[in-house]
Parts: structure tokens; C-alpha cells; sequence
């Protein structure tokens, strides 16, 4: 009477598909917490159109737009690692995971300068400069710092998965058998990737 | 329905006994996976904040028995009502029914052995006792705790010097507890019921926390970044919310209330999910309306996503969203009512046992529709006008919250320690505590109806002498309810270390959690059940009843 | 329920991946240029189109969604029906005269 996978008591039942409905779970509270800022950032635009506007041209599109292109060139590095492994390639997928991660790292090496060169011009929250600027322009501000640092925050975290996920593949605890860790892991990296795709236009496309 | 009989001399060591971890003692408990035990840590921990959370509200009747000051200073009784409310909310009524008695018997009752990501429960269990300590660690800083209400509205909350981030870190992290268990929920009721336990076939107590967790899922990552925004204001001075940098206080509102709508509905929902569970057993027939009360859940979680503003009304909103609100906020009370009809139309002609847990649930039907009528009268707008910020949205509140919600957990105890524990209580001083505490009850908030309406404002710390008497029968009453409280509470403890052994089935239940053993198994079955009727198939009872006793 | 328990089945081929790639570049760039372009007030709604539709295909191909169970694109529906209620319904305040 009961289904053949319950006969051992003891043993933790392994079950792929409910992991992966956990993780897309968890991919939903984060799609809404940035949901969140997407709201603040909808209303104060509607109510300062225009400084919005003027404060986007201190962001520049080319790096933006280099971000941008960057991600999703990830994204599809770590697609292409879930089928390496399930085509049973996995030094493909460890080699896809790494270009993954570097890009990842080239995506923070451009906000790093981006942000740098923001600060150095004396443009950061509570800066006497920003706090002159009028208040549609202050929000703008903020709300840049904020989204765009809660992102690269998730890019870290994303790229922690992977590293965990790689050792994990040399462990063989991540195997062509045996891989929904490495699934996970990637559906986290493209839920960072579509956050930037909205980013993108809102923040640097404003003109 | 499958009945696996235990007889006595096949009896194996229980839950309690048997750890799943190679850790005896105190580790086999707080290293523990196995469900069961994960949802007593939150029964004692819960409980624990849950008598600071009574002692700061009996501190709070107290200095309001007269006006002027009466026993402590403004500055504290604004630190004691923000407590009482951020743990009362965040410690207690959230996590509650779904943290000890879903984490118990949601698994067994699905014929499933624990939950589909054990190690994720026990971190739910960890944030939620880190959460507290945060909490209340604020008491201990220079500064002392928040004094902002438990609402942290902008911009006070931007600008006292009371340690306001504790308080919100702690929602934070309290909050991340509680999608945990939302996503552990979700998932385990999709993939780990018995072979035969249709989704029409589950108990109305799953039901109840399925559409729970999905609002736990969807609603609580607003409040996360809410409160973050706060934090980081606070902190950096990032113009978010702060109107002298250009924010907008009624936009924190909105994002506040997004989630601490949907949260009183995970707050009432399992409480509704347990009468419907209780009520059959003690009417002895099968619920009235099932599939309606299933899909009511459901109706609720979704109708309470769209009503928040009415929180709002005399915040400054345009006329237009005052106007959608509202009307909508009545709809929500449809799939209350439902509920409610079915439950008295199971009871109606049902063959009644008023034992403890059918008494706590008849109070919570008297006192939620009491809250639920006093909803619709704050839900319209020239009402609304008159009572909000008055002591009548805090008799509303409490009535739902803890005549409702408050009252569910007090039946939950009863109904199910006998299984938990293996032991029963004595009957006789339940019933007397639960007189006790429902007369103490109303006598402690029905006045706040009254001189709310009068024009008693809440949160107020001295007040006109026109208000006193109302007061007066308040705090009595908080007296009363605490006795009955503290009677109801020693009796069960009583009775869970040294009452008689409870038998397999004290109460005739027919759900899968009465055909385990007393106390359950680590497994919780000996063997996997197969399901073949709906829940409450009342036709076998004579046939349950005499092999359970 | 459980025969799926060890395989998700279903293999993308790379140059699948790759075209997909392909496309979201392309809309990228055509997004890039549309924002060059002085359309006023339907800039933003262009925008939010294209990050959609790139949206769509992250979430179907990358995601695997296109191959999951009905169960999970409803998930997913509730999600979105979820986040567009609370972003449409604080503007029932916005829109209107306060």
C-alpha cells in the first residue's frame, strides 16, 4: 500500500521537483521584496517626473548598458551549465560556472568604479551636494544607491552559491545524477539578472 | 480512512523519548529536525515572550485605571505599548497556530513523516528566537526601547533617539522566520500528502495553513523592505521616507500596511482552520460546506491583498483610493461569514460534547463576529471618520486578534496536548478557567468599544476624567482575565507532566492525527496510510471510537 | 508523484541558450536606441515592454519554466497578479487629487 520510495524509514526521501518548488518559492519573496522598491521608485516618479529626469544624466548609459550586456551573458552561461551536467559534461560545467563567476566579478569591478566616481563627485546619501539638489533628484539618488546596492548585494550571494556549488562538483556531491543544488543555484543567478533587466532602463534610460 | 490501531504492547518509544540526532539532552532538542519537536521549542519559547507580552499589557491597564500618572511615566508607557504590540504580533499571533501546531501536525496530518525540509524548520525556529532577543535587547541600550508604537510610522520613527532599530531588525529577522515556514508549508502540502489525500480530502486545518503560507510568501517581503528602508534611512540618512528630503510618509503607509493587512489574515486563518477542525469532533457529524469553507480560505488571502488602505483613511489619501478601499474592505467579510454559517450549521442539531476545546471555540465565534462587526464599522468612511485613533480600533483589534486568534491557540492546547503529551488534563478546572478568562476578556475590551466611541483616543497615557469608569471595568477585567489565564495555563501544565495517560482518541476524532500513537512516533506512522474518504466522515465513528478507547 | 522525484528530464541544447542570448541582446539594443529617440511619455511604457518581453524569455528558457508543470507557471501567474495588485492599487492614491 504505500509507495515504493517510503520503505526505508530512516532515509531522508530525496525529491527534486519539491526542492525546486522551495527555491522558485524563494524566488518569489525576492522578486517582491525588490517589488517594493519598484513601488517607491514608480510613485516618486510619477510625482517628479522632471527631476528625475535631469538627476538620470548624471548616470552614464555605456557602463550601464556594459552591465547590462554582461548579466545576461552570464545568465546564459549558467543555463548552459545545468545542461553540461546533465549531459553528463561536468568539467563543461565547471568551466561555465567559473566564466559565470568572473563575469560576475567584471559586473561589480563596474559598479565599484561607477560608484566611485559618483562619490567622488560628491553625489552619496547625505552628501552636502546631493542634499542641495531639489527633492525629486534627492529620491532619484537614494533610491539608486539603494536598488543598485541591494542588487549587488544578491550578485554576492549569487556568487557564493556558485563557489559553494563548484566545491561541491569536485566533492561529487553535485553529480549528472544528482545536480538540482546546481538548478537552484542558476535560478537564483537569472532572478539577479531579471532585476537588472529592469534596473537598466529605469535608472539609465531616462532621457 | 485507514485506522492503524496501536495496540499497547507494540507501543515504541515516542517523539519525546527518541531523538533523530546523535545529541541527547538539551542538544537532541535544539539540534532536533523532527517536527514534532520543532513546534514545542516554539510552544515554550512563544509562551515565554508571551507572558513579558501580558505583563507589559497588565502594566498598561494598570497606569490607565486612573488619569494622570498612576504607576510609570509617559516615556514608558509609549516603550511598554510598542513591546506589547511588536511581540504580541511578531511572537505570538503570527507564528502561533502555524510555528507549534502546524509544525506538529500538518505532517500528520497529511500521513506524510515530518515536513519536506526539516533542516529549513528547525532555521525558521532559530530566526524566530533570534528575533526575540533583539527585540527586546533594545531595553538594555542607552536610549532604551522604541517608543514609536509597533507601527514605526515615519517620520517619528526617523527621528527619536530610542533604539527604533532593534525593534525593526528584529521584524526583519522575524519576518524571514516566517516566509521559511510559508515556503516549507507550500511545498510539503504539494508533494507529501498520503497516497489517496486528494487536495479535497485534506483536513480544513491544512487548508487553512496552505493559504496562510501563501500570504506568508507573498505579503512579508513588502514589510521586510520597508523596514529596511527605515534601517538604512536611519542609519545612512538616505532620503526614502524622510518629508525633508522629499519622502513621503503616506507611501510608508502604504508599503506598511501592503503586508500588515495580509498578516492579520495569517494571523485569523489557521485560528479559523482549527474551529473547523474542532467543531465536527464535538458536534459528531461532518463539517457543513466543506469545499465552501476550503475555498473561503483561499477568498480571504485574496481579498485581504487588496484592502490595506483602510488603515489610511485619515492619513491624506485622494478621495478616489479612500473610495475603492473601502468598498472593497466589505467584500472581505463574505468569506468570513461563510465560515462562520457553516460552522453553527454543523453545530445545529449536532450531537454536542462541551468539553474545553468546543468551549474556547464557542467564544471565538462569539467574540471574532463581535470583531468582524466592528471591521465593517471602521471599514466604512463616515464611520472611520469618527473612530480611527480611538480606543474603539483597539477593542476591533483585540477582539479579532485575541478573542479570535488568541482564543483558537487557548482551544488548540486543549484540544490537542492530550496527543502531544500523552496525558490529560482535568476537565473540570479547564472549563472553570475558560469562564474565567472569556468573562475577564470582555469585560477588559467591550468598554474600549464604548468610550472609543465616546472619543477616548488610543495610545493616550492620560485621558479626561468623562473616561475613567470605562477604564476602570477595564483593568478589572485584565485582572480577571490574567487569573483566569494563569489557571488555565498551571492546569494544562499539570496535567501534561503528571495527569492521567491520555488514550489514542480522548475525543472521537477521525483525522489522521488521532490514529497515532499517544504521544506519536519519531515517523509518526508505522506505516505509510492510505487515504480513502474525506475528513470528517463521521459514518466509521462507532467503529474508530471503540478500537481508539 | 514521486516518479519525477530523480530527473527533471527535459535537456536544453546550447545553441538554444545561445540564441535566446541572442534575442535578449537584440532587445537590449533596441531599447538602448528607443530611449534615444524623444517619445515622451511612452518611453517608459516602450521600456517596460521590452524589459518584459526579456523577462519572458529569462523566465521560460534560462528558468525552465516553459518545461515545468502547469503547477508552477500558476505559482508564478499568482506571484505577479500579487506584486501588480499592490504597485496598481497605491496608485488609486497617486493618480488622484489627494
Amino acid at each position: 500500500m504505500s509507495s515504493s520510495a517510503h520503505t526505508a524509514v530512516h532515509h531522508v526521501h530525496r525529491d527534486d521537483y519539491g526542492s525546486r518548488m522551495g527555491m522558485w518559492l524563494f524566488l518569489f519573496t525576492e522578486l517582491i521584496l525588490f517589488g517594493g522598491l519598484f513601488i517607491v521608485y514608480a510613485v516618486y516618479r510619477f510625482v517628479h517626473q522632471q527631476e528625475f529626469h535631469l538627476a538620470a544624466q548624471e548616470l552614464n548609459t555605456v557602463v550601464g548598458l556594459l552591465n547590462t550586456v554582461i548579466l545576461l551573458t552570464s545568465s546564459m552561461t549558467a543555463a548552459m551549465a545545468v545542461t553540461a551536467i546533465q549531459k553528463g559534461n561536468v568539467r563543461f560545467a565547471k568551466g561555465l560556472l567559473w566564466v559565470t563567476v568572473l563575469f560576475a566579478g567584471a559586473f561589480m569591478l563596474n559598479k565599484y568604479f561607477e560608484w566611485s566616481a559618483k562619490i567622488h563627485h560628491g553625489i552619496y546619501p547625505g552628501s552636502p551636494d546631493l542634499l542641495a539638489k531639489p527633492e525629486g533628484e534627492i529620491l532619484y539618488f537614494g533610491l539608486y544607491y539603494v536598488m543598485t546596492g541591494l542588487h549587488a548585494l544578491h550578485v554576492i550571494i549569487g556568487v557564493v552559491f556558485f563557489l559553494f556549488i563548484l566545491r561541491q562538483i569536485g566533492q561529487g556531491k553535485v553529480t549528472p545524477t544528482s545536480y538540482v543544488r546546481l538548478e537552484n543555484s542558476a535560478l537564483y543567478w537569472h532572478l539577479v539578472d531579471l532585476i537588472w533587466i529592469f534596473l537598466f532602463p529605469l535608472f539609465y534610460l531616462i532621457h | 480512512m485507514a485506522n492503524v490501531a496501536m495496540p499497547a504492547d507494540r507501543a515504541e518509544p515516542n517523539y519525546l523519548e527518541v531523538t533523530t540526532n546523535s545529541h541527547k539532552g538539551i542538544l537532541g532538542w535544539l539540534l532536533s529536525v523532527d517536527h514534532k519537536r520543532i513546534g514545542l521549542l516554539y510552544l515554550y519559547t512563544m509562551l515565554a515572550f508571551f507572558a513579558v507580552a501580558v505583563g507589559f499589557g497588565f502594566m498598561i491597564r494598570l497606569e490607565l485605571l486612573t488619569p494622570g500618572k498612576t504607576v510609570i511615566d509617559a516615556q514608558t508607557y509609549n516603550q511598554f505599548f510598542t513591546l506589547h504590540g511588536i511581540i504580541m504580533i511578531f511572537l505570538f499571533i503570527i507564528p502561533g497556530l502555524p510555528a507549534v501546531f502546524g509544525n506538529f501536525f500538518l505532517p500528520i496530518m497529511l500521513g506524510a513523516k515530518d515536513v519536506i525540509f526539516p533542516r529549513l524548520n528547525l532555521l525558521s525556529w532559530y530566526l524566530f528566537i533570534i528575533g526575540g532577543l533583539i527585540a527586546v535587547s533594545a531595553w538594555l541600550m542607552p536610549g532604551g526601547s522604541a517608543d514609536t508604537g509597533w507601527m514605526f510610522y515615519v517620520p517619528y520613527s526617523l527621528r527619536t533617539t530610542t533604539n527604533v532599530v532593534p525593534a525593526l531588525l528584529a521584524a526583519f529577522v522575524l519576518g524571514f522566520s516566517s516566509i521559511l515556514t510559508g515556503i516549507n508549508f507550500i511545498t510539503t502540502i504539494h508533494r507529501m500528502r498520503a497516497p489517496g489525500m486528494t487536495f479535497f480530502r485534506m483536513p480544513l486545518f491544512v487548508w487553512s495553513l496552505y493559504a496562510t503560507a501563501w500570504v506568508q510568501v507573498l505579503a512579508t517581503p513588502i514589510i521586510g523592505i520597508t523596514l529596511a528602508l527605515v534601517m538604512i534611512e536611519r542609519a545612512l540618512g538616505v532620503g526614502i521616507f524622510d518629508p525633508s528630503l522629499g519622502g513621503d510618509p503616506v507611501l510608508y503607509q502604504h508599503l506598511f500596511w501592503i503586508y500588515s493587512h495580509p498578516a492579520v489574515y495569517i494571523m485569523i486563518l489557521p485560528a479559523m482552520g482549527l474551529v473547523s477542525e474542532v467543531i465536527p469532533v464535538f458536534a459528531r457529524r461532518t463539517i457543513f460546506g466543506y469545499k465552501f469553507i476550503a475555498f473561503s480560505s483561499l477568498a480571504i488571502a485574496l481579498f485581504g491583498s487588496l484592502v490595506w488602505a483602510h488603515h489610511m483613511f485619515t492619513a491624506g489619501m485622494s478621495d478616489t483610493a479612500m473610495f475603492v478601499f473601502s468598498f472593497l474592505t466589505f467584500f472581505v467579510s463574505i468569506p468570513s461569514a461563510i465560515k462562520v454559517f457553516n460552522w453553527v450549521s454543523t453545530l445545529y442539531k449536532g450531537s454536542i460534547q462541551a468539553d474545553p476545546p468546543l468551549l474556547y471555540v464557542l467564544s471565538f465565534i462569539f467574540q471574532f463576529s463581535i470583531g468582524g462587526f466592528t471591521g465593517l464599522m471602521l471599514g466604512a468612511l463616515s464611520t472611520n471618520i469618527h473612530l480611527q485613533d480611538t480606543s474603539f480600533v483597539v477593542a476591533h483589534f483585540h477582539y479579532v486578534m485575541f478573542g479570535g486568534t488568541g482564543f483558537g491557540i487557548f482551544a488548540a492546547m486543549h484540544y490537542w496536548f492530550p496527543k502531544m503529551f500523552g496525558r490529560m488534563y482535568n476537565l473540570k478546572v479547564a472549563t472553570a478557567a475558560w469562564a474565567v478568562v472569556t468573562v475577564g476578556y470582555n469585560l477588559l475590551y467591550f468598554p474600549l468599544f464604548i468610550s472609543g466611541y465616546l472619543g477616548m483616543p488610543r495610545r493616550y497615557y492620560d485621558y479626561l476624567p468623562e473616561f475613567q469608569p470605562y477604564h476602570m471595568v477595564s483593568t478589572v477585567g485584565s485582572w480577571i482575565l490574567i487569573l483566569g489565564l494563569i489557571v488555565m495555563f498551571w492546569n494544562l501544565w499539570r496535567g501534561m507532566r503528571s495527569g492521567p495517560k491520555a488514550p489514542m482518541n480522548p475525543w472521537g476524532g477521525v483525522t489522521l492525527e488521532w490514529t497515532t500513537q499517544t504521544p506519536p512516533i519519531v515517523e509518526n506512522f508505522r506505516e505509510v496510510p492510505t487515504v480513502t474518504t474525506g475528513p470528517y466522515d463521521y459514518s466509521r465513528y462507532e467503529s474508530a471510537a471503540k478500537e481508539g478507547k | 508523484m514521486s516518479e519525477q522525484t530523480h530527473e527533471h528530464g527535459h535537456v536544453v541544447p546550447y545553441g538554444k541558450y545561445v540564441f535566446i542570448w541572442l534575442a535578449l541582446i537584440a532587445f537590449t539594443g533596441i531599447t538602448v536606441t528607443a530611449a534615444g529617440i524623444g517619445l515622451g511619455n511612452w518611453t517608459i511604457v516602450l521600456a517596460l515592454a521590452i524589459a518584459s518581453a526579456k523577462s519572458w524569455f529569462v523566465l521560460n528558457y534560462f528558468m525552465h519554466l516553459r518545461y515545468e508543470d502547469a503547477v508552477f507557471k500558476t505559482f508564478i501567474a499568482v506571484a505577479f497578479i500579487t506584486f501588480a495588485i499592490f504597485i496598481t492599487f497605491t496608485f488609486w492614491d497617486y493618480s488622484f487629487t489627494r
